[in-house]
């Protein structure tokens, strides 16, 4: 089994599979039926296969695993290097659950260019498998960046009225990001020799180039996740996006941002993140209450979710940046259940918006007359977004708040008031829609969902369920890594006056009292 | 060497053969007339491939001859390799063009021959004269093509509009090295060198060598088109003949740069810290200008006018290092920038509709309906030159950014990175266009079989450098090594 380059095979079999869609002959209806079916055996196979990396996993080293290594660009010591440990397995399995979903959305919805749509999802997915598999600096880069294209062009093409706006505002503003990332990943490499991210974490940075380079990656990450004020792009990217696209922005790639803080700002840079920490549950904060009254006063339902996803990702930088173990496991848990709650809720409205072709609020209500199994799985996804117990919303969000409520308690009051704005917006999002009288004639007819709609959503419930109920597996998974990324964080906290053979034994406790 | 040697003509091989032959080709023009145009244009790039040959094999030692005008290193065989290789693409892919559209004259090939030549020369001068008459050999040539279609208005303007302001740079060029060789004592690179390193041994530049660096840099400077010595290039891209633009992006744009890189890194490179204030400066001021004056262009023409503009600052990012690395950078840029600029423009020659060439960004509307693979290809290029990865264009920024930030030039770098965000609005203007607009009707087809040719593998080249980018960084390495001897 170990001598399979298996991480390398679950990164680029979309890819291939995107290739051999290329090849797919015949007329139009041809072409289209057998680029779905391709594509989604295909993500299906790679979701098959990311399942042995997990059982195989050893959870009780922090190391890398499946690691290879092959030289690339040799001159400069910078090789293709994979390998994934605790934290990018989550992200990593979340892509791969979350294609053959998407896929499955997007099997009536797009109509026009059927294969082109799947090519470009396809080739998506190997780049942002690979932003979480690998272990090179520049490699990471590529997989991040590159990812543009793809994004671009499935919001341009495939999108709502104002597409090219918003495909231009999310290029252009992600991209201004990244380049400044990608100084400071120059500059990194500068100064160590190497674009090997092992050995950059293990590399003692001076304090004034930790500022800096903390800055440059921030601006990157901040774009990404995105913080306040930094969201402006994500409203109208979910908007106008198909609904597959809006999944796959809203469950996969804000987690990029976060992932980029916990695998780059924290142990590379941890004096500068202990400085800025503030900034960030300020702006967090900020964004938690803010996006929240926004959300209250939308009238399209994918904005109003767009911006809860904004005040989500703002509880889970807080929990990140609260640099302890209970914050930065739940802001990873509340990463991974909002990936699939949010995924899940945009699903919900592109059902009935394939079937009324409208995301105006007002224009739905009494929908659980006609359709009670759709009312059903809207109010468990709806709960989970607010965080009830027996969810995954809420192990993440309890989490986070014991993790911020240790470093900062005024952070933890404020934030926690984003909580009930949550509830408010969504519970109402959900009376309106599914309550009421049934009066509008469009919807006296409107069906439920049918048996392709329910295979997409029966998994995403079973998690959505699993993850609160039970969430061990999971939390153990990610424990070691945590721990030891705690480690890397310490060893230039207040603590550092201890002697360095405690050092391990200190930041243990430090981070599990 | 105080007696009189024979010179090794062996090292100037390749110029000597391209010179002989296409004073041959003259004749047979001469005397077979413009019927013999097309076979006339194979056999200039079957001469231009075996001089390619003749570079590659030819002896990689750093050697001088002529009494010391001319040199050949590693650094020469790159430069002139690209040359070649440009060269040879642009003149096929016009072929068709030529044809067509009344340019159809023996002169043709033979006049990129004798351009071809003259850049080779350039690169390898080792003496301002040398260099001089190799930059005039060039120049007098691509003035003429670039008003070879004589019944169009255009064109004969854009001809006359380069001639004046070529004219006027070739004048600044000799009034600086007028200077130069005053305050030098010497024409040739190794007694100016000299001159430099034994007065900036002493402390400051004399003013008089300044002046003349600063001379000879605004000439170059118009050479690769950089600003603010830019004006003339997008209405000579606009006006020239497609096939002509092309080589014009192509071809002198790259030799310019080696002169600017031998001449800076070679007899000036102790005057460092003078000479990296301008390359500063027109670098920002060029990666500035290509960014926003691209925004507004209709015409897809102008439009890479602007966008070459741009290249030539990120090329002059290397160059502002003034590091092995940074040339390095330089010389990796200007391979893929030929590459993906080839490509463009063979899109850009593919754009037929009933028998008409048209050039506006708007033709290109819903092109990926109409023809979805030329459609991917010239998107391939877009995002390419916008640098985002995996393409080939972002490596070339890559290398240079890195340059510049191992020189300390941080400043730059993140101007440079910004330019490079505003730049890619106008590149993916042109993937919007071609992928979200309404089709408009269809461009004509085939588009022949040597664009054809031509558009797969720029676009291979492009698209898939990342897996093998081997050969082009390794020989840029040495070729960057051979100038710091």
């Amino acid at each position: 089994m170990s001598d399979w380059p298996i991480l390398s095979i679950v990164t680029f079999l979309p890819l291939l599979g995107a290739v051999f869609i290329l090849f797919v002959r015949g007329d139009q209806k041809t072409v289209a039926r057998n680029s779905r079916q391709l594509a989604l055996w295909t993500s299906i196979i790679t979701f098959g296969l990311s399942l042995i990396l997990i059982s195989y996993f050893d959870t009780t080293t922090a190391d890398f695993q499946y690691v290879e290594y092959v030289p690339w660009l040799s001159d400069y010591n910078i090789g293709y290097h994979l390998g994934v440990d605790g934290i990018s397995i989550f992200f990593l399995l979340l892509t791969t659950f979350l294609i053959p979903i998407c896929i499955l959305a997007s099997w009536d919805s797009i109509k026009d260019r059927v294969r082109e749509f799947m090519i470009a999802f396809l080739i998506m997915e190997t780049l942002v498998i690979g932003v979480f598999s690998s272990l090179d600096f520049i490699m990471f880069y590529i997989f991040f960046e590159g990812m543009l294209i793809p994004m671009y062009l499935i919001i341009g093409i495939w999108g709502g009225s104002r597409r090219v706006y918003s495909a231009f505002k999310f290029f252009l503003y992600t991209l201004v990001g990244s380049v400044l990332f990608l100084l400071a990943i120059l500059w990194i490499y500068i100064e160590v020799g190497t674009t090997d991210i092992p050995t950059i974490m293990a590399y003692d940075f001076s304090s004034e180039a930790q500022i800096w380079l903390w800055l440059a990656m921030f601006a990157s990450f901040a774009v990404k996740v995105p913080m306040w004020p930094f969201h402006t792009w994500l409203p109208d990217a979910h908007v106008e996006a198909p609904t597959s696209g809006s999944v796959i922005l809203a469950g996969v790639l804000l987690k990029m941002g976060g992932y980029g803080f916990l695998r780059f700002s924290l142990p590379m840079l941890p004096e500068a993140s202990h400085f800025f920490a503030p900034l960030v549950f300020a702006l967090s904060v900020v964004a938690i209450i803010y996006t929240s009254l926004v959300a209250l006063v939308q009238q399209d339902m994918k904005k109003l979710i767009a911006y809860s996803s904004v005040a989500h990702m703002g509880i889970v930088t807080i929990g990140i940046f609260s640099l302890n173990q209970q914050g930065i496991e739940g802001g990873i848990f509340q990463m991974l259940s909002h990936g699939i709650v949010s995924a899940a809720l945009f699903l919900c409205v592109g059902v009935i918006y394939d079937r009324i072709h409208t995301r105006e609020i007002a224009a739905y209500g009494g929908l659980v007359h006609r359709m009670p199994i759709y009312a059903f799985t809207f109010l468990i996804f709806t709960l989970a977004s607010v965080g009830l117990p027996g969810t995954s919303g809420f192990v993440g969000e309890m989490l986070v708040f014991v993790g911020i409520f240790k470093a900062n308690t005024w952070i933890a009051m404020l934030s926690l008031t984003g909580i009930i704005l949550g509830a408010a917006y969504m519970l109402w999002l959900y009376r309106r829609i599914i309550f009421g009288e049934l009066t509008k004639d469009n919807l006296k007819s409107i069906a439920d969902l049918n048996l392709r709609e329910l295979a997409i959503f029966i998994p995403l419930i079973g998690l959505a369920l699993l993850m609160g109920i039970y969430p061990s597996p999971f939390l153990s998974v990610l424990h070691v890594s945590v721990e030891n990324l705690l480690i890397q964080i310490g060893s230039t906290n207040d603590l550092t006056f201890f002697n360095a053979d405690d050092h391990q034994l200190i930041t243990r406790n430090f981070g599990s009292n | 060497m105080t007696e009189y040697d024979s010179p090794n003509y062996l090292i100037a091989l390749p110029e000597i053969f391209l010179a002989g032959t296409s004073l041959i080709l003259l004749m047979v023009g001469v005397f077979i007339g413009n019927r013999s145009t097309t076979i006339l244009t194979w056999a200039t790039s079957a001469i231009m491939m075996v001089a390619l040959i003749m570079v590659l094999v030819g002896d990689e030692s750093r050697s001088v001859t002529f009494g010391g005008l001319f040199i050949s290193d590693i650094f020469s065989t790159y430069m002139k390799s690209l040359v070649l290789i440009g060269s040879t693409i642009t003149l096929l892919i016009g072929i068709s063009y030529v044809k067509r559209e009344g340019m159809n004259r023996f002169e043709f090939p033979i006049l990129i021959l004798f351009a071809t030549t003259g850049m080779l020369l350039m690169i390898s001068a080792n003496d301002l004269i040398a260099l001089y008459v190799g930059l005039e050999m060039q120049s007098l040539a691509l003035y003429i093509i670039a008003a070879f279609k004589r019944e169009s208005i255009r064109s004969t303007e854009s001809g006359l509009k380069y001639f004046v302001l070529g004219a006027l740079s070739s004048g600044l060029f000799l009034y600086g090295a007028s200077l130069v060789y005053g305050f030098s004592g010497g024409t040739g690179f190794t007694e100016i060198g000299f001159a430099v390193s034994n007065i900036s041994d002493q402390g400051n530049l004399s003013l008089g060598l300044l002046i003349g660096l600063v001379f000879l840099a605004a000439a170059i400077a118009f050479k690769v088109s950089a600003v603010p010595f830019h004006m003339w290039t997008p209405d000579v891209y606009e006006g020239a003949p497609t096939p002509v633009t092309a080589f014009f992006a192509a071809a002198p744009k790259i030799a310019a740069m080696a002169l600017l890189i031998r001449l800076f890194i070679g007899p000036f490179l102790d005057a460092f810290d003078q000479w990296q204030q301008i390359i500063v400066f027109i670098s920002i001021a060029s990666m500035g200008l290509g960014a926003f004056a691209a925004i507004l262009q209709s015409n897809i023409k102008r439009l890479l006018a602007y966008s070459s503009i741009g290249h030539v600052g990120y090329a002059l990012v290397g160059l502002a290092a003034g590091t092995e690395e940074g040339i390095k950078g330089v010389l990796i840029y200007l391979a893929i920038y030929m590459t993906m600029t080839i490509g463009a423009f063979a899109c850009v020659l593919a754009m037929k509709r009933k028998g008409q060439m048209v050039e506006t960004i708007d033709d290109l509307s819903g092109l990926s309906r109409t023809n979805p693979s030329m459609a991917f290809v010239f998107s391939i290029f877009m995002f390419s030159m916008a640098g985002i990865p995996p393409l080939a264009g972002f490596f070339g920024k890559f290398y240079v950014f890195m340059a510049a930030i191992k020189a300390d030039l941080i400043g730059l770098a993140i101007i440079g990175v910004l330019a490079s965000v505003v730049g890619a609005f106008y590149y993916i203007r042109i993937v919007k266009v071609m992928y979200f607009d309404k089709p408009k009707e269809a461009f004509d087809r085939p588009i022949g079989n040597e664009l054809t040719f031509v558009l797969a593998v720029t676009g291979i080249i492009t698209g898939l450098f990342f897996a093998y980018p081997d050969p082009v960084l390794d020989g840029a390495a040495i070729a960057a090594r051979s100038l710091f001897y």
